[in-house]
Formats: structure tokens, C-alpha cells, sequence
């Protein structure tokens, strides 16, 4: 036993001149690249694939805590991807400590990494309660289109809730929605400053809305009111989205999460001074791996969900 | 990797950290940047990066050029593949760079395929 732990740090004579564990860990975060480029070429199928229907990123994803009814697109998730790029350095700073030795900077670098981690998996867990909830609501047509009403003079959404009404025979058991159809239709009859919006978009990229006698016509297909999203349907638009979303930035969730549960027990190896007595931190420099990586799978995400 | 072994420069030698330290708040300035870079551009949307180039708009190949150089630094500097020897950067860079743009190549263009389909044949929406 002495002799494996006093020489974990030896890289002479192995392959790569890199510690076994190391290069595991290099390889596993290979794969896990792979299944990360998987899913995200998936979503590019599915997104060329109904290229001139897919939901604007912008539109969706405009809250920020304590700003309700101020949509700022961008600005939260430029926020946590901040937060996981200075939990990254602090992780770099504590390997860069281990290799000093210097127990307690390794620790307190290490909790400012946890914490970077927590914050990041919050606002995450946000981020899909809003995104679930949904905002406006939509109603859904036998064909599968989602259908948006907006202002007729500013073309700016309008949720259900200004203008549908409730009838006395709506539906109230489980799966109801707040509005049934019929409510959503009566109201945008006595609403004449109402128009649909599409999924289909324009030349210049914004979503096209119907004029009112299309509307009128489009409304005849209502099927479902849809009312923020599940596996199922969405409001924002092309079912696949909510799906794509879901996923993905829950395997992003899960791999954070995982890696914060990874970061506490080494967090904990360091206090009680295991390291210390290995006269190596090299298990601080392999988690931090996985932590990197992490990041750099965010980055992706950051792109292809919320930019391009 | 022995203690005192980083190699201290960025941009090709163009610029050269004193400690490792340095060159980990030097990174984090320029992902920050690049980051902040992405997200004005993201908001404003100018209008004369929409032109499309190779099949995509302008600005979205600005966007994942941007990416792949945020990509590159944490990699290289924060995952330390910089210190590593040559073949273990190649064994774990390569196969990445060959599959990944292989997989992408083929799903976009086979969902392009689809996307035609649905715009001239009589298939109406979902499947």
C-alpha cells in the first residue's frame, strides 16, 4: 500500500507519461464528448428538418428572475454560463494549489467550485420551471401547428389569460387546462385587435402573423389550448424543441449535478488531509477534468440552443 | 506532469504569462470576452451578418467559430492538454475532430433532405 500511494504521482516509464487514473478519466470524457455531439447533432437534424418552423431561441428564453413581464433575452443564460466559466477557474486555481501542496487554499478554491456548481444547477432548475410554466399559451391545430395570438398593431404576444374566457362547461379534471378551446375562440371573437401568429417564419426571420380574416379561418382547426410545455406539445412551437431541450440540457443538468456530488467528496478527501498524506492532489486535478468538461459541454449547449 | 512544467504562452508564443496563475485569469479575461462578444451579438443581431454563407447565415458561423476557440482555451489550458505529451493530445483530440463533423455532416444533410420533402411533396406537417 505505501508503495502505490507514495508513487501515484509518477508518470516515468507509463504510457503518455500520464498517471492510469488520468488517462482514464481523459477517455471517458472522450466518449461522453460523443454522446454529447450525439444528442446535439440529433437536435440539428431536427432542427433543419423543420428549418423554416423553429421557435426563436429569443422569444423563449427572455426571463430573469425578479423581472417578470420584462423580457431580456440572453441576459440569464449569459449569467450561468459566467458562473460555470469562474467556477472553472477556481477549479484550475485549486489543482494549480495541489500541486503546491497547499492544503487549504485546495479547500477553500474547492468550495467556491461547489458553490459555482449549486448556483449553476439552480438557475438551471429555474430555467425549465419558466420554460414548463410557459407564459402566453397557444392553441394547438388537428394538424399539429401551434398557433400564437398577438396585438394586431404592436405584434407583440398576448397570453390567453387577457382575453379567453371561461365557460361553465369547461373541463376541470385532471389534464384541464385553464381555458378549453372553445373559451379561447369566443374570447378572440369578441377581441377584434387579435391576430394568429404561425410557426412559419419570413424571409427575415420573424415568425408570420396571419391577418384577421386568415386567423379567423386558421382557428377553425383549434384543437388543444396549450399552455407552457411537456413531452407532449409546447407553446412555443415545434414539439421536438421542448423534447431536444428537455434532454439535452437535462444531461447537461445531470453531468453538473453528478460532478457537484464529485466535487463534495473530494472536498472532503482534502480537509481531512487524505491528499496530504499522498503527497499528491492528483484526484483534485481529475475531478477537476470532469469539471472542465462539463464546462465545455455548456458552451455548446450555449450555442446551439440559445445563440444560433 | 511535474510541478513546474506548464508552458506559460497563448496566441502561439504571442503572449507569455509570468506563473500559471497569470495564465488562468489571462484565459478567463479573454473566455469573458469572447463570451460578452457573443452575447451583443446575439441581442443585436446586426443586420449585415445575415448575409448566408456556405448555407448558414454569417452570424451563426461567427457564433460557433467563437464557441470552438472557447472550446480550444478550456481544453487547452484549463484541462491542461497544453502540458501533455504530443500523442496523448493527438489520441484524444483526433478522434473528436474526425467523428464529430462526420455526424454532423451527415445528420444536416439528411434533415435538409427531409425539409425538401416537406416543402414540395404532400406530406403536410409531422412524422
Amino acid at each position: 500500500m505505501e508503495a502505490t500511494v507514495t508513487h501515484a504521482d509518477t508518470t516515468e516509464g507509463r504510457p503518455f507519461k500520464a498517471s492510469y487514473g488520468k488517462m482514464m478519466i481523459w477517455f471517458f470524457i472522450v466518449s461522453d464528448a460523443l454522446t454529447f455531439s450525439g444528442f446535439l447533432a440529433a437536435y440539428g437534424f431536427s432542427r433543419f428538418k423543420f428549418m423554416d418552423t423553429w421557435p426563436i431561441a429569443d422569444e423563449v428564453f427572455t426571463h430573469v428572475p425578479f423581472m417578470h413581464g420584462n423580457p431580456q433575452p440572453m441576459i440569464y443564460v449569459a449569467f450561468m454560463t459566467f458562473v460555470l466559466i469562474i467556477s472553472s477557474v477556481t477549479m484550475v486555481l485549486a489543482v494549480d494549489a495541489g500541486h503546491k501542496l497547499k492544503q487549504n487554499r485546495v479547500a477553500w478554491l474547492m468550495f467556491a467550485t461547489i458553490i459555482g456548481g449549486l448556483i449553476f444547477v439552480g438557475s438551471q432548475a429555474w430555467e425549465w420551471s419558466t420554460f414548463i410554466r410557459g407564459e402566453y399559451g397557444a392553441v394547438e391545430t388537428k394538424g399539429g401547428q401551434i398557433l400564437q395570438f398577438v396585438d394586431a398593431e404592436t405584434h407583440k404576444q398576448v397570453a390567453l389569460s387577457e382575453f379567453a374566457v371561461h365557460l361553465e362547461d369547461d373541463f376541470t379534471g385532471e389534464g384541464a387546462t385553464t381555458y378549453s378551446v372553445a373559451g379561447v375562440l369566443k374570447g378572440f371573437e369578441e377581441h377584434g385587435d387579435l391576430l394568429v401568429r404561425t410557426q412559419k417564419l419570413t424571409e427575415d426571420g420573424h415568425k408570420t402573423v396571419l391577418t384577421r380574416a386568415e386567423s379567423v379561418a386558421k382557428l377553425e382547426g383549434a384543437k388543444h389550448v396549450v399552455e407552457g410545455a411537456n413531452l407532449i406539445r409546447n407553446e412555443y412551437g415545434s414539439k421536438l424543441f421542448g423534447d431536444f431541450f428537455f434532454f439535452i440540457t437535462g444531461f447537461h443538468g445531470f453531468h453538473v449535478f453528478s460532478g457537484v456530488i464529485l466535487n463534495i467528496i473530494i472536498f472532503a478527501n482534502v480537509i481531512v488531509g487524505t491528499y496530504e498524506k499522498r503527497k499528491s492532489y492528483e484526484m483534485v486535478e481529475k475531478v477537476g477534468l470532469y469539471w472542465h468538461f462539463v464546462d465545455l459541454v455548456w458552451v455548446f449547449v450555449f450555442t446551439f440552443f440559445y445563440l444560433v | 506532469m511535474a510541478h513546474d512544467t506548464h508552458k506559460l504562452e497563448i496566441f502561439r508564443g504571442a503572449l507569455k504569462f509570468k506563473s500559471n496563475q497569470q495564465k488562468i485569469v489571462g484565459v478567463l479575461i479573454l473566455l469573458s470576452v469572447i463570451t460578452a462578444i457573443e452575447v451583443v451579438l446575439g441581442i443585436i443581431k446586426p443586420e449585415s451578418l445575415m448575409g448566408m454563407v456556405l448555407g448558414m447565415k454569417l452570424l451563426n458561423w461567427i457564433f460557433i467559430i467563437l464557441t470552438i476557440v472557447k472550446a480550444y482555451y478550456i481544453a487547452w489550458d484549463f484541462m491542461h492538454i497544453r502540458d501533455e505529451v504530443k500523442w496523448f493530445r493527438i489520441s484524444l483530440v483526433v478522434p473528436l475532430l474526425i467523428l464529430i463533423p462526420y455526424l454532423a455532416f451527415i445528420l444536416l444533410v439528411e434533415g435538409n433532405y427531409i425539409y425538401n420533402v416537406y416543402l414540395d411533396g404532400f406530406i403536410k406537417w409531422d412524422f
